[in-house]
């Protein structure tokens, strides 16, 4: 029903809009003084009268519908206010069922009683929806069509609507945001109502694995986070010790000393490396690398497990380097090339200019970059959950298996997951820690590039 | 004309070389900027321990020929130069050269001010770091106070040598990057447009400035303000398209040019 009512919706916005060209143009010819705003503009401003507010009319009473005729239905149930919140949503949910004719057993006569209610309150709110729609588009068109003469300023009237239109655009993604932020907040403070804050902060031991029963010997799980970042740490700085050099050294050669045809290849092969999924990267390090990892740790006498934050690490390193890589470039090509050549007229070097010139001079650009990665190094979750290992374990050695904050959180998720216990709330907890690290970075890295484009 | 010109020059520069030694010598000189000529067969003298302009309409190739004279022509891929440029009477294109000595001896000073992104006190350091002019910090102390002094600059920047060289005003910055030139103790200085960028009175204390460098150093200026030529330089070349016009005491081109462009270049005709 509704969505037929949206295709109503955008058939008369279209045909209102045609009316009121051609009205628009009638006026043209019949009047003699200037026209304030082309046809098109009257054309889109009748339009918008007709089809927005009923748009959002539409969109608010599909919203609100089944909460107010639920409320309405428990309201006159007997009995209705003796019930707890959960069996209250019990109720509904049998009185739902029944109405759309799945019996799993048979309804007790309040609930026939309830469902016929259900029945006739939505029917009545669907005529009443649709007599609204259609009122509100008449009288939009009507309104659209009417304003129409040489000296309405239809055009600032669209590119008010317009602006509206792009500011509710640029709000979803901060919606979003705070969605995600309140959700996780929420979940989390589920977790830490349960597990002290101080144990999940400082704690040792990592073993999120529930009993089922209470009883049960070592039923309680340890929820100490500091193993977990522990090896989201060990994993990326061992990402970053092959990315950044990499990257900045590639930067400064194509800017520097490549030739031009060099360049014109090797730059775009570099940035593809930056659109290879990252589960490619996964089966890359998992069945490549971390065999080769561990035949070298086995040659050289270190203790090396199948899965490895050295081959975790050093793959996720590989994917980085387009970030670092592409950002120094930029930040070696926004020196000046005044600032190259006064240092070539006081009889530097190539090597003395860039050393001493260009990289102190681009610096801020490529920390900016390094940080952008280094958020990407720890919010990386395919590489390491294929790649990395599952214990979580305070060592340094690269060469064994370390967990990281995303895999456990995979981990915790994966399966059937109860949310009243903190196993599943751990990951929440994980996240939220996670997002404000990786948040705060941002903030750093974005305050960094700000700074930098001052400079100049 | 042109050829007119040229033997006219040829003999005017015989009397020159007796008063006064020749630092560098641009004997048929052309530069191609891939396949366009920029400039055509110059022969220029510059005489030592004065200052010379090069004057000239915009794209007659006076930037060209004193980029020219310390290679920085080199750091644009596409430019071939040909002819022979000699300092001291030695060949600078010649693969024996290092371009990084013949930098250090012939420095440069550009159209806008370029200081490094750095302290004051490091933009003038710069030079005589990477050459190794100085043995300890006292030294390197001296070098800097003296050229900032050299430069006129000391007494305005004395007492912050170590804030930001790019927070000084545009005719600080000029003079900084000036003294960043002279700490290398170069042997001549070219100096591209210096005050193209600065207002009046920063302009009249880089001519200023330059009047004094002339008792040390030989001085190689461009500049599109006539007066200016007229003011700090002994010496005047005019470029047109590329060619070299004219060349001769500054005295006698601005008050009786051989040549009709340069009389109608000085007096605003054209350019």
């Amino acid at each position: 029903m509704a969505a037929y009512l949206f295709g109503f919706l955008a058939l008369a916005a279209i045909v209102v809009s045609l009316l009121g060209i051609s009205r628009a143009r009638r006026v043209r010819t019949s009047q003699a003084e200037k026209v304030h705003s082309r046809p098109i503009y009257h054309g889109l401003n009748a339009a918008i009268w007709t089809g927005v507010p009923a748009f959002v009319f539409l969109i608010l009473w599909l919203t609100g519908q089944n909460a107010i005729v639920d409320m309405i239905v428990m309201g006159s149930y007997p009995g209705a206010d003796a019930l707890s919140g959960a069996q209250r949503s019990l109720v509904l949910s049998e009185i739902r069922q029944v109405a759309n004719g799945n019996n799993f057993r048979e309804p007790s006569p309040q609930i026939l009683a309830a469902v016929a209610h259900l029945q006739s309150l939505e029917m009545l709110a669907r005529w009443a929806m649709v007599a609204l729609v259609a009122a509100l588009v008449t009288v939009g068109a009507f309104f659209g069509l009417k304003v129409i003469e040489s000296r309405y300023r239809a055009r600032h009237s669209v590119e008010r609507s317009i602006t509206i239109f792009m500011l509710f655009s640029s709000l979803v993604a901060i919606l979003t945001t705070l969605g995600i932020v309140g959700s996780l907040v929420y979940e989390a403070a589920q977790f830490f109502a349960r597990v002290p804050l101080t144990e999940f902060l400082f704690g040792l031991r990592w073993e999120p694995q529930i009993a089922l029963r209470a009883d049960q010997v070592a039923g309680q799980g340890a929820f100490g986070a500091i193993p977990v970042f522990f090896g989201t740490f060990v994993i990326s700085a061992l990402a970053m010790l092959v990315a950044v050099p990499t990257g900045i050294l590639s930067a400064i050669y194509l800017t520097e000393y490549s030739g031009a045809r060099f360049r014109a290849v090797v730059k775009p092969l570099l940035e593809i490396l930056a659109g290879i999924p990252t589960v490619v990267y996964g089966f890359f390090a998992v069945l490549t690398v971390a065999p080769a990892v561990r035949s070298l740790g086995l040659t050289i006498g270190v203790e090396a497990a199948p899965n490895s934050a050295l081959a975790a690490g050093a793959v996720m390193g590989v994917m980085l380097i387009p970030f670092i890589s592409s950002l120094s470039d930029d930040a070696f090509a926004a020196v000046p090339r005044a600032m190259r050549d006064g240092s070539y007229a006081l009889g530097s070097t190539k090597g003395e200019t860039i050393r001493k010139v260009l990289l102190p001079a681009a610096l801020p650009g490529i920390v900016g970059g390094v940080l952008l990665a280094l958020s990407r190094a720890i919010g990386e979750t395919m590489i390491v959950v294929m790649a990395a290992g599952l214990i979580a374990k305070m060592t340094l050695n690269p060469f064994d298996a370390v967990t990281t904050v995303t895999v456990q959180i995979v981990t915790l998720l994966i399966g059937d997951s109860e949310f009243d216990n903190p196993k599943t709330l751990a990951a929440f907890a994980l996240g939220l820690m996670l997002f404000i690290i990786t948040l705060g970075l941002n903030l750093i890295a974005l305050r960094t590039v700000r700074k930098y484009r001052e400079k100049y | 004309m042109n050829v007119l010109t040229e033997v006219a020059v040829e003999k005017k520069l015989n009397p020159m070389t007796k008063e006064s030694n020749i630092k560098m010598r641009g004997k048929d000189v052309t530069v191609h900027y891939g396949e366009k000529q920029a400039l055509f067969a110059v022969n220029l003298d510059i005489p030592e321990r004065q200052v010379t302009a090069l004057i000239g309409p915009s794209g007659c190739g006076k930037s060209t020929f004193l980029r020219c004279l310390n290679r920085m022509n080199d750091t644009i891929d596409s430019a071939r130069v040909g002819g022979n440029i000699t300092l001291d009477g030695e060949d600078i294109y010649d693969p024996k050269i290092d371009v990084v000595e013949l930098r250090a001896r012939v420095g440069m000073v550009f159209q806008k001010p370029n200081p490094f992104p750095k302290s004051i006190y490091e933009n003038v350091a710069y030079g005589p770091r990477i050459h190794g002019l100085t043995r300890n910090k006292a030294e390197l102390d001296e070098v800097v106070e003296s050229s900032l002094k050299k430069a006129a600059l000391w007494s305005e920047v004395k007492d912050r040598l170590q804030e930001s060289g790019t927070g000084l005003s545009g005719g600080q910055q000029q003079r900084l990057c000036i003294a960043r030139a002279i700490a290398v103790s170069p042997e001549v200085i070219l100096m591209d447009e210096p005050c193209s960028a600065l207002d009046p009175i920063a302009t009249a204390k880089v001519e200023e400035l330059i009047d004094e460098l002339r008792a040390n150093y030989t001085i190689i200026i461009v500049t599109h303000s006539m007066q200016q030529a007229a003011r700090v330089s002994q010496r005047t070349a005019m470029f047109h398209l590329g060619y070299l016009v004219e060349e001769g005491a500054t005295d006698k081109m601005f008050t009786n040019p051989d040549d009709k462009r340069t009389q109608d270049y000085i007096t605003g005709r054209f350019g």
